[in-house]
């Protein structure tokens, strides 16, 4: 479109405010943890690490760093081969009910978390668990299989069916064929999808929240409790600004690795 | 794999059966979504049909309708509702004009090397901790010392313009994602002739694109109306005494878990009409 000179300014003014918007806030807990002051006074005074290593001493925050690192895999490791197992068959065969179940991979991220949340939490207790570690990996897993399925069924997706043929021509049974064919083209999808898979269940709070015990808390969920407390105050800005950078990078490393940027179905 | 052998036999076998291959795919994701997750969504529906003993507190199991009658008629529910669609309506309107320029600029105007680090840089906030960002918010509008009262002289404090500010921030890259691929397919040739039949940019913009767009729209709609309609994070950190659906929800959940689970069926009910709704304008396409 042919836009005057002042209308592309506008734009691309509009467009940088907005993404300004979406970064400011967060580069304002990072200021805040650093800044002397123990409460949320802006602009941040003094320059300290204090916080840093009182948040690296608090027991209760490595605890829930702990079970937040042990969840994250565990879930991942079973939202990765029920993601992609399910991406294989729905991509792979045309059968009754494939709308169905694809509508029903997407539904966990599509409801509102605390509709999920709520539900496991009235599933458990019909099947009569009892809350805790278990229960949380099971509720992560659910709604953390709909990345790894995306990420491993647009792969698919871009892969030439004629190489498995090839290979079946030259003789590959149908594990060789995944062994040596398929599995290397989608193996860099596996791990995004994997590491996405980690990122999500690192810092859910909402699912969490109605299927954890009364110990073994989250980090994100030490966080929720410690907000009302306003001698923890630094601290949280400091485990704050940790869960965002461990949520990144894992996510930085998928872009990169499934070459293609990892888009809202993900959520 | 060794060749010959068990293996070898059972990949054979496997080979000529497609409905086998199937079959071992599906077997466990299937199990684990229905024992998982639909039977937890069926749990929902029963336990809100559940009621609790006025002296023990304890879940009565026994069937009615009392939970939902309570929701549809008490004003305080009524109230809260019709708050939460509001809110999430404004949320929704707010991210669609904060994402058209966004996401216009980095479809139609921006250079090819601006755009590739741009929408990356939408997406990763996307995956930062939805609590950090709403605890940001908290920060930002703080009454007080917080960020808005000093650098820009006035903070809403914490209530319902701070929960649909900080809605709309959460929401936002899921509006602009839809938007930008919406406008990626929208050819520039069309744009060149609303130009050459003597459309300004806001006569282009209003005839041309925004029709074009409306799938896209209402695609980004549906995340940030329905997981507005959910939220009670966001409320509970900036929202001060102003409650909404989440919050009530997850304040009955301890006490009244029935009551919780009825009320928690309002969001459902609201975007399995709202989704029906989309459904005809192809937003589906463009989720």
């Amino acid at each position: 479109m042919h836009l005057s000179r002042p209308a592309r300014m506008a734009l691309r003014l509009a467009a940088w405010f907005g993404l300004a918007f979406l970064y400011a806030p967060l580069a304002v807990v990072a200021a805040l943890s650093f800044g002397r002051s123990k409460s949320f006074a802006w602009p941040p005074r003094g320059f300290t690490l204090q916080w840093w290593s009182a948040a690296a001493r608090n027991q209760g925050a490595r605890d829930a760093l702990g079970v937040s690192v042990r969840l994250a895999l565990s879930a991942a490791a079973i939202a990765l081969v029920l993601g992609t197992l399910l991406a294989f068959a729905l991509q792979r065969f045309r059968f009754f009910g494939r709308e169905a179940l694809n509508f029903a991979v997407v539904l966990p991220i599509a409801l509102p978390g605390i509709v999920t949340g709520i539900a496991m939490n009235a599933g458990f207790r019909q099947l009569g668990l009892e809350l805790g570690f278990t229960t949380l990996v099971i509720a992560h897993a659910t709604f953390s299989v709909v990345v790894v399925y995306n990420n491993v069924v647009a792969r698919l997706r871009r892969l030439s069916p004629n190489l498995e043929e090839a290979s079946a021509d030259l003789g590959g049974d149908t594990f060789q064929t995944f062994r040596y064919v398929t599995f290397p083209l989608v193996r860099s999808a596996l791990l995004a999808g994997g590491l996405l898979a980690v990122a999500l269940s690192f810092d859910e709070i909402v699912v969490t929240t109605f299927t954890s015990g009364v110990t073994g808390k989250t980090l994100p969920q030490w966080i929720f409790e410690n907000l009302a407390r306003p001698n923890q105050l630094p601290v949280v800005n400091v485990v704050a600004t940790a869960v965002v950078l461990l949520s990144v990078i894992p996510v930085w490393l998928a872009q990169r690795l499934a070459g293609g940027a990892p888009g809202p179905g993900g959520r | 794999m060794p060749a010959g052998g068990a293996g070898r036999r059972l990949a054979r076998w496997l080979h000529r059966r497609p409905a086998a291959r199937l079959a071992a795919l599906l077997t466990a994701p299937l199990l684990w979504l229905v024992l998982a997750y639909l039977g937890a969504l069926i749990s929902l529906l029963a336990t809100s049909l559940y009621a609790i003993d006025d002296l023990t507190s304890a879940m009565v199991h026994r069937l009615g309708l009392g939970n939902f009658r309570a929701i549809l008629t008490e004003h305080v529910y009524r109230a809260v509702t019709l708050r939460t669609v509001g809110i999430a309506a404004s949320v929704t309107v707010i991210d669609v004009a904060l994402a058209l320029p966004i996401a216009f600029y980095l479809a139609k105007v921006a250079s090819a090397r601006v755009r590739s680090f741009a929408s990356v840089a939408v997406l990763l906030p996307l995956w930062a901790s939805y609590l950090v960002k709403a605890y940001a918010w908290r920060a930002i509008v703080t009454p007080s010392g917080g960020v808005l009262d000093r650098w820009f002289g006035g903070t809403p404090g914490f209530g319902g313009i701070a929960v649909t500010i900080t809605l709309a921030y959460l929401w936002l890259p899921y509006m602009v994602l839809p938007i930008f691929a919406g406008l990626e397919r929208l050819p520039d040739s069309l744009l060149e002739a609303s130009a050459d039949l003597g459309g300004k940019a806001g006569r282009t913009f209003v005839s041309v694109i925004v029709p074009l767009l409306k799938p896209a729209i209402v695609a980004g709609s549906i995340f940030t109306f329905s997981l507005s309609l959910g939220d009670y994070i966001a409320v509970r950190i900036v929202g001060g005494t102003k409650q909404m659906l989440g919050g009530v929800v997850y304040a009955n959940f301890v006490d009244n878990l029935p009551l919780a689970a009825a009320y928690a069926c309002v969001p459902v009910a609201l975007m399995v009409v709202y989704l029906a709704l989309a459904r005809r304008t192809g937003a589906f396409e463009n989720l």
